[in-house]
């Protein structure tokens, strides 16, 4: 397929682009295969504004006469107004963007033509490799290997080629496992907790059924994590009641009677189209200035949107608990492991994990335990808040974790390397992005694609100096403590530089934080300063002194 | 330390007010005759000012003992646990009597000497000299001028000795139109605006009732609206809903007839009254105190109390006067029913946002004195400084100090003070500890000779500046910043945690970027010093290469991040966000702090023979 064929229109000048807080500016709108751009021609004032297609979540379009409005919505969450003279004109601009917005195949997306115009360094495929994770881990233990079961994906098809496993568990013994967890999700290693040795493992809900079936294979497994005579613990992300009830489909949970040294803990965690409709509702809700009070506060609330995040970080804090303070292990998982059960884990690490807050030790999570642990990205990010697709595997899971990270790190301002910069730049890039790193479902399709030969990773853009310096906290200090959040609902807030970006003025805060990072900045300086000049003058002291000796 | 007490109670337990698993600390009470005082098993020290308790409560019995839950004005909250409940008893009697107090003459500033001679005492209270302020402002001048009307009180008791009035208004005027005003409260001078020629003035409301008029206050409000030669029109502002004012009119007071004054333009803002406020903090206080509270719990909560609602009322009302001067240079005469709670936040808010010598920390001082003090809010009625009417209690002042925090959050460059200056502010209006804040008027205060019995804050608070300074402001930051004009969008009304959760440490980052910023700033400076030291030594040396090495040159420059000396007249009471503070520091993260909570009561329940998970986990480990 050609673009050209979709697109009827693929300039018109004089269009009037609306934004709030700008003021609005006539200039000439041009439509390629994978950009929205519109360029203003203005002396004193030229800009352009880029927008992916793949970013746009809906377009809405009416009519005054013959001038013709697009309102264009993000996922990014950004709204924007074109006014396009001419009633054609119009239609077939907003025809094409419908079109070029919802293109079917992966291989037609951006990714798979942007051509970059920086020097890569590192390719950013090959900067996190399992190997490389598995060879920080025999530096500690040797109670685990990495095993090349899954090579072809057919064991389990939303698991990477290779994982670890507890070292006594063979091949023979996992494919048995397999079996009986949902998608074949065996238990794999997710953590390795440094201190007392104590992991956290994750895998998808054991097939028990009706009947109660069992597998003397995965209980062997999961057993073999633990240390002679100590009991671990299963953090189960649904209810009680959903657990139950997942029996009758196959589903179920591990039961005391086989799992004696495990205590099982449900903690619930919503998923799928309950989290869509809670972005949808806050996005709604953040969006209307016109809000009262009253109005305002209920919207918030009738979102579930921080009630979400209290659930998660309250799991995740759970976890971590559970290894560091308990010394026992655990294993996390829901229905399918590919959600909730991410979420618990990757929060965990953080708050247990200091290489977590760094910004390659993040990357490299959001690699294991996000891109490579399966979380079905090109699914779960299709669409945003602006969706109206009411597609069940449309959720905002990952959006969720950030907002969650982005918490703690509030909590915790020190203790992060990146910024909050860092993590609206990642969840820009889950939802549309020009890099091929959160495209597909799981590992097994992004081979397919060819992805690592066809396409540029994220990590390679973002791991060169000039882009880092961006999402650098100035204010990091490496802090080896586990970091414990309070989940208080006192302490928590809405993600303003999400949920707000767009809907105020940032003038003020931005120039607040600029002043910030120059004290910080003048501080270093100023340290550098005083410490070059009492060497010299200790050198002077030392020469006078050896002077004085002669 | 050393200090005199007539009550001792060991073995006294301290809960954590929102733990699940009634975590607690375990030290000796003491009574003093002005604090109460627990010393934990490692020697850490809770002071509380019997002043600031707003209510004990003697909880039922239970096998650890007596439960004593005591409520403080500055909103922290202490839950004891007393072994024997006659010791509880005794406790509780001695509490309610200390912490009411019948006489002005028995509040602490009375007895609180921070040793200070006649004259340090003497040039503290003249540090804000409200004369001064008027000239700054640019008055007197062609239009306004000093009354000696209120010289001795006689028009107006609750007012100040100084008014400022239009030239045009003559004494009869004034007397006739104080005679149709609620109180004797008549249009009196709150700001002047040099660049506009327009003023903000104040009053109570008119004793109009059904139809009655009264020229003098019709002429009053003509002199006011000819005094600004910019606009002949002036805003009239009634604070109060539409409704609550038409009732006042049935007793005979009520709202200016457009029709009976020409050139105004009256308004309503709908802000809501004493008691409104009052159990809307209330509400705001019972579901922020809820153990285990959750998200839903928190938001509606929040929503039901109205409290963020009558916060924006109160700034949007300052909006409205602040549009109405700086876009059409018009006067405005704000006032509520008796001129002193809503005038005041909204006269001094506008002027805020109008004048940003006011968002200095001197500047605020002088707004308090003006618009709250010498104004006559009633500050002893409003707290509670004296057993008195508990129907007069009223958070009004809070409220304005949460509104400019609010502000503050917005232009984080625009003010020199801080947050921990608004919050010591807020504890000193209760602590009665200082001479400012007693009383309900100036001639109230001066018949308590305040002024020799006992020490104004402002000296204090200014001696010790450097934990109230802002290290983001910028005086010359933009020419915009004169005029603040805030967004009143609903989503910009936060809930101040560190107001109402000022003492439950575990709800607070634990980090926190501004006192790290704030050191830095200091630190900076301090650094400067020290290169501007090395660098004249160097010179010296390279000068005189001879010189003989004196025993200070070989000390190294002063490097160590500097460390505040702990204020001496606050000793007693913890710095509210002391610049160091260890709190805030990673070492007081832990779990058992935080609970997360439901998890640990349904763990314990699914299985008793589990160790509770709190359980040893005390302090945070390397």
């Amino acid at each position: 397929m050609e673009f050209a064929e979709l697109i009827k229109t693929p300039r018109a000048d004089n269009v009037v682009l609306h934004r709030p807080f700008y003021l609005a500016v006539e200039g000439t709108l041009c439509l390629t295969g994978h950009h929205l751009i519109f360029s203003s021609r203005r002396q004193d004032n030229a800009e352009e504004l880029w927008l992916l297609h793949s970013n746009i979540d809906s377009i809405e379009k009416r009519f005054v006469g013959s001038l013709g409005t697009i309102v264009i919505k993000c996922k990014d969450l950004r709204i924007i107004q074109l006014d396009i003279p001419g009633m054609e004109e119009c239609l077939n601009i907003a025809s094409s963007i419908e079109a070029l917005s919802t293109l079917d195949s992966v291989t037609l997306m951006y990714p798979f033509f942007y051509r970059p115009m920086f020097e890569i360094v590192e390719d950013g495929w090959r900067s996190f490799l399992p190997d490389q994770e598995f060879e920080l881990l025999t530096s500690l233990t040797d109670e685990w290997r990495l095993s090349c079961i899954n090579k072809e994906f057919s064991v389990c098809p939303s698991y990477p080629p290779v994982v670890i496993v507890p070292k006594s568990i063979d091949d023979e013994a996992l494919r048995k496992v397999a079996l009986f967890r949902h998608g074949s999700r065996f238990p794999v290693l997710s953590y390795y907790h440094k201190k007392n040795g104590m992991v956290m493992m994750r895998s998808s809900q054991p097939l028990t059924g009706t009947n109660g079936r069992r597998c003397k294979e995965d209980e062997k497994l999961i057993n073999a994590t633990l240390r002679p005579g100590k009991r671990g613990y299963i953090i189960d992300t649904r209810s009680l009641n959903v657990a139950q009830q997942a029996r009758a489909k196959g589903g179920g949970f591990e039961q005391e009677a086989h799992y004696p040294q495990w205590r099982r803990i449900h903690k619930c965690i919503e998923r799928f189209n309950i989290l869509q409709e809670s972005l949808i509702k806050l996005v709604e809700a953040c969006n209307d200035q016109s809000h009262n009070m009253d109005r305002w506060l209920s919207k918030l609330e009738a979102s579930n949107w921080l009630t979400h995040i209290k659930e998660i970080l309250t799991a995740a804090c759970l976890a971590a608990q559970c290894i560091d303070r308990e010394g026992a292990s655990v294993l996390v998982h829901g229905t399918e492991g590919t959600d909730s059960t991410l979420q618990v884990t990757s929060l965990a690490q953080i708050i247990l994990d200091p290489r977590c807050r760094t910004i390659r030790g993040f990357e490299s999570l959001v690699v294991r335990e996000w891109l490579q642990a399966g979380h079905p990205f090109q699914q779960r990010c299709a669409q945003s808040a602006y969706s109206n697709s009411k597609q069940k595997w449309e959720a905002p899971v990952f959006l969720l974790f950030l907002d969650c990270v982005w918490q703690i790190l509030r909590q915790f301002p020190c203790s992060f390397e990146f910024n909050e910069q860092f993590l609206i730049m990642l969840f820009e890039h889950a939802y549309a992005s020009q890099f091929g790193t959160f495209l597909g479902n799981n590992e097994n399709e992004r081979s397919k694609l060819k992805l690592p030969q066809k396409t540029m990773s994220l990590w390679s853009w973002v791991n060169r100096s000039e882009e880092l310096s961006k999402f650098q906290n100035p204010l990091f200090e490496a802090n080896s403590l586990v970091i414990w959040p309070s989940v208080a609902p006192q302490s928590l807030q809405l993600w303003e530089g999400v949920f707000l970006r767009w809907n105020r003025p940032s003038k003020f805060l931005d120039e607040a934080h600029e002043e910030m990072i120059n004290i910080i900045k003048y501080n270093k300086e100023l340290q550098a300063k005083v410490n070059a000049l009492r060497r010299q003058l200790a050198e002077m002291e030392t020469d006078d002194r050896m002077q004085e000796n002669l | 330390s050393s200090f005199s007490f007539f009550l001792q109670v060991e073995q006294v337990k301290l809960l954590d007010r929102f733990s699940t698993s009634n975590k607690s600390l375990t030290g000796t009470l003491y009574l003093t005759a002005t604090h109460l005082l627990f010393i934990d098993s490692s020697q850490r020290e809770t002071w509380i000012l019997h002043h600031h308790i707003a209510a004990v409560e003697k909880l039922p019995l239970t096998t650890s003992g007596c439960p004593l839950v005591i409520q403080c004005k500055n909103f922290r909250i202490v839950h004891f646990v007393v072994p024997r409940e006659r010791d509880c008893h005794d406790i509780y009697n001695s509490l309610l009597q200390l912490s009411r107090t019948a006489k002005y003459e028995e509040l602490y500033a009375f007895s609180y000497n921070p040793k200070q001679n006649e004259s340090q005492q003497v040039k503290g209270w003249q540090l804000i000299d409200l004369a001064e302020e008027y000239k700054r402002m640019g008055v007197p001048n062609d239009y306004w001028q000093l009354s000696d009307a209120n010289r001795d009180y006689k028009i107006c008791e609750t007012y100040p000795r100084e008014l400022y009035v239009p030239r045009t208004a003559s004494k009869p005027i004034i007397v006739g139109s104080s005679k149709f005003r609620s109180k004797g409260r008549f249009p009196v001078l709150s700001y002047y605006h040099k660049n506009k020629e327009a003023a903000i003035c104040r009053c109570s409301q008119p004793l109009s009732g059904f139809s009655a008029r009264c020229l003098e206050d019709e002429h009053m409000l003509q002199a006011i609206s000819k005094a600004n030669p910019s606009n002949r029109y002036m805003y009239v502002m009634d604070t109060r809903p539409k409704l609550n004012a038409m009732a006042n009119r049935a007793a005979g007071k009520g709202y200016e007839n457009e029709d009976n004054y020409s050139n105004i333009r009256f308004q309503f803002v709908g802000i809501e009254n004493i008691h409104v406020m009052r159990s809307s903090l209330q509400k705001l206080l019972e579901v922020s105190g809820t153990k285990g509270l959750s998200v839903n719990d928190f938001l509606s909560g929040l929503e039901n109390s109205g409290w963020l609602r009558h916060i924006k009322a109160v700034l949007d009302a300052a909006v409205f006067l602040v549009k109405a001067i700086a876009v059409e240079s018009a006067s405005v005469l704000v006032h509520c029913s008796d001129g002193w709670d809503r005038t005041s936040q909204v006269c001094s808010l506008g002027a805020l946002l109008l004048d940003s010598y006011y968002r200095t920390i001197k500047g605020f001082m002088v707004l308090i004195e003006k618009d709250w003090i010498s104004f006559g809010h009633k500050f002893s009625d409003r707290c509670c400084q004296l057993d008195g009417d508990p129907k007069e209690i009223s958070p009004v002042f809070t409220q304005f100090l949460e509104t400019v925090w609010n502000l503050t959050e917005q232009f984080p460059q625009a003010f020199e003070y801080n947050e921990a200056f608004l919050l010591q502010i807020h504890e000193h209006v209760h602590s009665c500890q200082f001479g400012n804040f007693l009383g309900n008027c100036q001639k109230e205060r001066e018949e308590l000779k305040l002024k020799e019995k006992t020490y104004s804050l402002w000296p204090f608070l200014l001696d010790e500046q450097k934990k109230y300074q802002n290290p983001l402001y910028n005086p010359d930051f933009s020419p915009e910043l004169t005029l603040l004009e805030p967004n009143t969008v609903s989503f910009n009304f936060k809930f101040w945690r560190n107001m109402y959760h000022q003492f439950d440490r575990s709800m607070h980052p634990r980090q926190s970027v501004f006192n790290l910023i704030m050191n830095m700033s200091e630190q900076n400076k301090q650094l400067e010093e020290d290169i501007k030291e090395l660098e004249a030594k160097i010179k010296q040396r390279n000068g005189q290469p001879d010189a003989v090495i004196s025993k200070e040159h070989q000390q190294p420059a002063h490097l160590a991040p500097m460390t505040l000396k702990s204020p001496p007249c606050f000793k007693k009471e913890q710095p509210l966000i002391p610049v160091n503070d260890a709190v805030r520091t990673i070492e007081g993260s832990n779990t058992a702090d935080n609970r997360y909570s439901e998890f640990v009561e349904e763990f314990s329940k699914a299985e008793p023979a589990v160790v509770s998970l709190e359980y040893g986990v005390a302090r945070m480990t390397c």
